[in-house]
């Protein structure tokens, strides 16, 4: 593994994405620095998920290389499962439980972690639901409960797959606002895989769209002024 | 039988054996069933408990003493067979594989004990499933071995509570922080087929079901904590299991499907609290 500069979080190199042997994607190569605002695109099917599961190494590449910086630590904001839905949970304890994989063997919670677990939750707006179920919360204030969670595990980069899927116009813009906050003041890099154009131009400061047979790969601008880009924004604008 | 009558019965120690054995084999099931009903695995405990019953078959024709030498293995290859391998992609699917391998080993289990010379096959064969009356006819060993196992499986239980929680809620998020949630499924499964395999001799291998999600599905209506939720389911089932254990010396019914009526009976108590309680809160 070659060393990283030191801005750098993450580097991939001609990665091939798949499962058994069955490439979706390939030819995907990317660097991202800390504070990036990288919005990944692409077809359905096209890989996405895919990519977002191989940097999480929840399944292995089928060929390429991924260099992570050294002690990066990522929050993950996945797409919602039906089991999550009727969960019988409070909103503190899922919040907590994003300091699961910091705390090692040791079997409860510090109170220095119950009280970070409380500023997250008072910085996204939530602070005054952590008593409630989640079941019984909005799509937007669930996602907002696993945005804090995620950001109990991380003060780096998180990784958001589709945050938006399922809310409303209003709520989504909040929460797209909220994230760019996050990136703008606290300086943690952001992955977020979106099907939302007018969102990644507003927000994003990198484009990286995934494809069969290769990706393109620059700034927002490059990205825009690229053949991938300017096709794939007219389309969606027509 | 008269109260009096019913009272001479506390004079007995495989009585008392009996109420503590059970108290615990509901406490323990009680604890896993929270997280087996909310990870769509209620019918583990069924698949396993018939797991169980054809390895008890193979034991019995095989004429062992102590049954436990093969029963215990196989129910653990068999949990963790079915917990940690289904969230991978496999070509069967969940709940087919698990349909599968519980007839087969039900099946088989019969089949097997037929080739035995037990002069009382049905009637062994209804004893294993339906657990009758071998909970009042333990030993002070099998009371031991089921104190130590139930211990074991609260003190794990606590100190993984928060763990055993994230994996419940969201496995993939936990993994990809960095939890290695491979060992903990792989304990939950062990615990699992642990408990199944106790609580066969409480109320037999077809109604295990019931001990795990009756109580968490209790629960599961009235409480909007996780940790309301794991309290409460284990507090109706230790309740449930006395209730059902007094009531079938006192009627002189089968000890396995009296409690398990007990714990329908709760299930339809605590559905109507959840259902008056969620009506007052919109009212």
């Amino acid at each position: 593994m070659q060393e990283l500069s030191e801005n750098i979080l993450l580097a991939c190199k001609d990665l091939s994405l798949g499962y058994e042997g069955h490439p979706v994607a390939d030819g995907v190569s990317f660097t991202l620095e800390r504070g990036d605002y990288l919005c990944i695109i692409g077809e359905n099917g096209s890989g996405k998920s895919t990519l977002v599961k191989t940097l999480l190494s929840l399944q292995p590449s089928l060929s390429g290389s991924i260099a992570w910086a050294e002690r990066v630590t990522v929050g993950y904001l996945p797409q919602q499962t039906p089991v999550q839905r009727d969960f019988p949970a409070t909103v503190e304890e899922i919040v907590l439980s994003g300091f699961l994989a910091k705390s090692g063997l040791r079997p409860f919670f510090r109170k220095q972690e119950k009280g970070l677990a409380q500023e997250k939750m008072a910085r996204l707006g939530i602070g005054h639901l952590k008593k409630r179920c989640y079941r019984e919360l909005s799509g937007g204030q669930q996602q907002r409960v696993l945005l804090a969670r995620a950001l109990c595990a991380t003060g780096d980069l998180l990784l958001l797959d589709e945050p938006a899927a399922g809310l409303d116009p209003k709520v989504t813009a909040e929460l797209y606002e909220l994230i760019a906050s996050l990136n703008r003041d606290e300086g943690i890099t952001i992955i977020m895989v979106s099907h939302d154009l007018p969102a990644v131009r507003s927000y994003a400061t990198h484009v990286l769209h995934v494809m069969h047979g290769g990706c393109t790969f620059g700034t927002l601008a490059q990205y825009a002024a690229s053949d991938a880009g300017k096709l794939f924004f007219a389309e969606a604008e027509a | 039988m008269s109260f009096s009558e019913f009272l001479t019965f506390f004079d007995y120690p495989f009585v008392w054996y009996a109420l503590v054995v059970g108290t615990l084999i509901a406490l323990c099931s009680s604890l896993l069933g929270v997280t087996l009903v909310l990870k769509r695995f209620s019918f583990i405990g069924d698949g396993l408990s018939h797991v169980a019953f054809g390895a008890m078959a193979v034991a019995a024709v095989a004429g062992l003493t102590n049954q436990m030498i093969i029963i215990l293995p196989v129910t653990i290859a068999a949990a963790v067979l079915l917990l940690c391998t289904s969230s991978r992609k496999t070509k069967l699917n969940g709940d087919a594989s698990l349909a599968m391998i519980s007839v087969s080993a039900l099946a088989l289990g019969y089949l097997i004990y037929n080739l035995s010379d037990s002069p009382n096959v049905s009637g062994d064969v209804c004893t294993t499933l339906f657990g009758s009356t071998s909970i009042l006819a333990l030993t002070q060993t099998d009371l031991w071995i089921c104190i130590v196992m139930s211990v074991a499986v609260t003190v794990l239980y606590i100190l993984f509570y928060h763990k055993i929680f994230a994996i419940t809620f969201d496995e993939t998020f936990a993994k990809a922080t960095g939890v290695k949630t491979g060992i903990y499924n792989l304990l939950i499964a062990v615990v699992i087929a642990v408990i199944i395999v106790l609580a066969m001799n409480l109320v037999g291998s077809l109604l295990i079901s019931a001990l795990v999600i009756f109580p968490a599905l209790c629960g599961m209506g009235l409480f909007r904590s996780f940790k309301g939720v794991v309290i409460s389911s284990a507090c109706v089932s230790v309740l449930c299991a006395l209730i059902g254990i007094l009531a079938s010396i006192w009627l002189m019914t089968p000890t396995g499907s009296t409690i398990v009526a007990v714990d329908l009976i709760a299930f339809l108590i605590f559905s109507a609290a959840g259902f008056a309680a969620r009506r007052a809160r919109r009212a």
